[in-house]
């Protein structure tokens, strides 16, 4: 017991004590921007809750924009994403909250004076109208001269690379076409807010990444406060600055993709962005060189706790030996070739298992079979403390080697 | 591979049909169906119109077209037509503002609305009219106040307009409905966010998109007003001349036995319907065309 406590002190020494994190964490990137930049703010949205009989789909959502920004709204669904971004525009109305568009109190304003552009995810393209006359609709309603209409559509054509489908019905372009029209046809009238509902979400897998990378190329030209709502942690992290994370109609933690990543708040955004493993702390072990396990215990946690690992498969090294670092001890269940890379499925007991890839040459060295079986060692983990509900980050680096 | 499997499994299954010579009398079976079902179209539908057709043609074309020069019939046509058209274009109007209610507003009473509207369908013609003679007749509920003041509506004009707008009020409604709900409400909302207001997402962007679907409801409506019998009949009085549709025209030439006109004026109707019937299958190819490309 001695050596097991010795241990856990020194690896705690290793823990950087800025990530201690408290649940109202997430908020505190709002109010530092909010105070700091009042003017630059593009969308802010006050206390929003929204009930649809029994259902109460939005509860209580504050977060902002910041003006020029390209943020997502990332959620599964059911989550109240859609709901807000509807709000937003104005094409729903929140029972009590508001909504403050470029520093203006947009709440009682009808949705034809906000100001803001939306992209639906099945485009709504106005399929009777040509591809021109689509992006022309919204200069048309503010009655522009003809000679600036032209000019605007054919400034927006060239933007979304579809100068030669002026003349085109929507039935003749192909989905991401169709999507890049929708998206000029809302930016043309020059909106103070761009707002996409999962804008990529009827497009195939292929079309999907190119328009991603095309969406994050036009935003860093174009800088229109933006807001887009998905369902996919890949997409929000390819292409969002921010990321405002929802589960049941409340906000979840906000931050930058890589923040959110490194140090979510909660097992579910934890769990949400990315694949984790979960496991109990107890079955992790701090093996001597002599043979003699100990579970590894972290400070401030009961040696008994309820206390679980969260450990992302990239921070996890396989090896056939016991090295004396904290480790696992499992056995080789599947291997699974996925071209450039091997997952493999691992059992520590009956009840728990890791999965993890390995990139096919490591694999090839390794020559895993099923039934082997295997040491686990983690390089970075996150305790999560279900009593106080917190996350303690401990890193378990090379260092931890010498105690062995 | 599961396509290579299905390849397979019709190559198999095709095979077996042919080694259980199941063709020749499965094909007989396949004839006997076709030629009854042909036969049976044509004793009920082809033949009568063939009837009529015949029935004109053996008097010569003289005396049918002698027959429409008649003013009682050129008038029976005008009031046919007027009285069409009327009743199309308030039964247009109001079924596209009923559709759009049905579809775009949630009100207490929907649900009742949205099944009352089908009532012109299941009620018989005649039982319509009576409706309108215990309502607006002289000794009705409204009669009684308005006839006093000079406004007659049974055995009158009016009379017969409202019994025909009764009867053919749910076919714009009834085609739009659907249209209406399958469309959804997403183009009306992207007009709304590019700064249309309601009238012009209204006139730039439903119409536009339910076109072919009102043109069928039109066309619909104008089909059975034209034909309109029973309830016409009712509230009309069928005074030759005043208040005499083709139909109605057409009753009473075959009752007082000088059909040639009934005859010719029958033919005429019936041409009308085909030519409607021609403008009805173009219309649908359309309507199905517009939803099969909806972007």
């Amino acid at each position: 017991m001695t050596v097991a406590n010795s241990s856990s002190t020194r690896v705690s020494r290793i823990t950087r004590p800025q990530w201690k994190t408290d649940p109202g964490a997430g908020h505190s990137w709002i109010t530092n921007q909010a105070a700091s930049k009042e003017s630059t703010v593009g969308i802010e949205v006050r206390s929003l809750s929204k009930r649809y009989g029994s259902f109460q789909a939005v509860k209580d959502v504050s977060f902002e924009v910041v003006a020029g920004q390209l943020v997502a709204l990332l959620g599964p669904s059911g989550s109240g994403k859609s709901t807000i971004l509807r709000i937003i525009a104005g094409l729903e109305a929140a029972d009590t909250g508001g909504v403050v568009l470029t520093g203006e109190d947009a709440t009682r304003l009808p949705v034809q004076e906000r100001g803001v552009g939306f992209v639906f995810q099945h485009y709504a393209l106005f399929r009777h109208m040509t591809v021109r006359d689509n992006i022309a609709f919204g200069l048309k309603v503010r009655k522009l001269p003809k000679s600036a209409i032209k000019a605007r559509v054919d400034e927006l054509l060239d933007l979304v690379q579809l100068a030669g489908y002026a003349g085109r019905y929507p039935s003749q372009l192909s989905g991401g076409q169709r999507q890049r029209v929708a998206l000029a046809r809302a930016l043309a009238p020059r909106p103070k807010v761009l707002l996409l509902d999962e804008p990529f979400g009827a497009l195939d897998a292929k079309v999907r990444d190119e328009l991603r990378s095309w969406l994050r190329k036009l935003h860093d030209e174009v800088h229109v406060t933006s807001l887009f709502v998905t369902h996919d942690q890949r997409e929000a992290f390819e292409v969002a600055d921010q990321i405002v994370v929802l589960n049941e109609g409340k906000v979840q933690q906000v931050g930058p993709p890589q923040n959110l990543y490194e140090r979510p708040i909660s097992p579910f955004v934890a769990q949400f962005l990315g694949q984790v493993n979960i496991l109990p702390l107890e079955t992790i072990q701090l093996g001597s060189r002599t043979g003699a396990l100990f579970p590894l215990s972290i400070p401030g946690l009961a040696p008994q706790s309820d206390a679980q690992i969260y450990v992302r498969p990239h921070d996890l090294e396989v090896q056939r030996q016991r090295n004396g670092r904290p480790c696992w001890s499992a056995r080789v269940e599947r291997v699974t070739p996925l071209g450039g890379a091997v997952r493999l499925e691992l059992s520590i007991n009956a009840d728990h298992r890791i999965h993890l890839e390995l990139p096919s040459d490591q694999s090839l060295d390794l020559n895993f079979a099923a039934g082997d079986s295997v040491f686990v060692t983690p390089r970075h983990i996150n305790v999560f403390d279900a009593r106080s509900h917190t996350f303690h980050p401990v890193v378990l680096g090379r260092e931890a080697e010498a105690w062995a | 591979m599961a396509t290579d499997l299905g390849v397979d499994q019709t190559k198999l299954q095709s095979r077996a049909l042919n080694l259980g010579q199941a063709v020749r009398p499965s094909s007989l079976g396949r004839w006997l169906l076709t030629g009854a079902v042909l036969g049976w179209f044509a004793i009920l539908i082809l033949v009568p119109s063939l009837a009529l057709v015949r029935q004109v043609a053996v008097g010569g074309l003289k005396p049918f077209l002698l027959a429409l020069a008649r003013p009682e019939v050129q008038r029976a046509f005008g009031m046919s037509l007027g009285i069409t058209a009327l009743a199309t274009v308030v039964n247009t109007i109001f079924g596209i503002g009923l559709a759009l209610v049905l579809t775009r507003q949630r009100f207490w009473g929907r649900a009742l609305v949205d099944g009352v509207v089908d009532l012109p369908f299941a009620i018989s013609p005649i039982v319509a009219g009576l409706m309108l003679i215990v309502l607006y007749g002289p000794e009705g509920w409204l009669g009684r106040w308005l006839e006093p003041h000079g406004v007659r509506v049974v055995y009158a004009v009016p009379g017969m307009i409202l019994a025909t707008m009764f009867v053919t009020v749910p076919f714009v409604v009834r085609e739009l409905v659907p249209v209406l709900r399958e469309l959804g409400e997403e183009y009306e909302q992207a007009a709304h966010t590019l700064g249309a207001g309601r009238w012009r997402t209204f006139w730039s962007v439903t119409l536009p998109s339910i076109r072919w679907g009102v043109a069928y409801g039109v066309t619909l409506t104008v089909a059975r007003s034209l034909g309109e019998f029973g309830a016409v009949l009712v509230v009309s009085g069928n005074v030759i001349g005043h208040t005499q549709t083709a139909t109605l025209y057409i009753e009473e030439g075959v009752e007082s036995f000088h059909p040639e006109g009934a005859y010719a004026a029958s033919l005429v109707l019936a041409a009308i319907s085909f030519i409607l019937l021609v403008g009805m299958d173009f219309v649908r190819k359309h309507l199905e065309g517009g939803r099969e490309n909806r972007p």
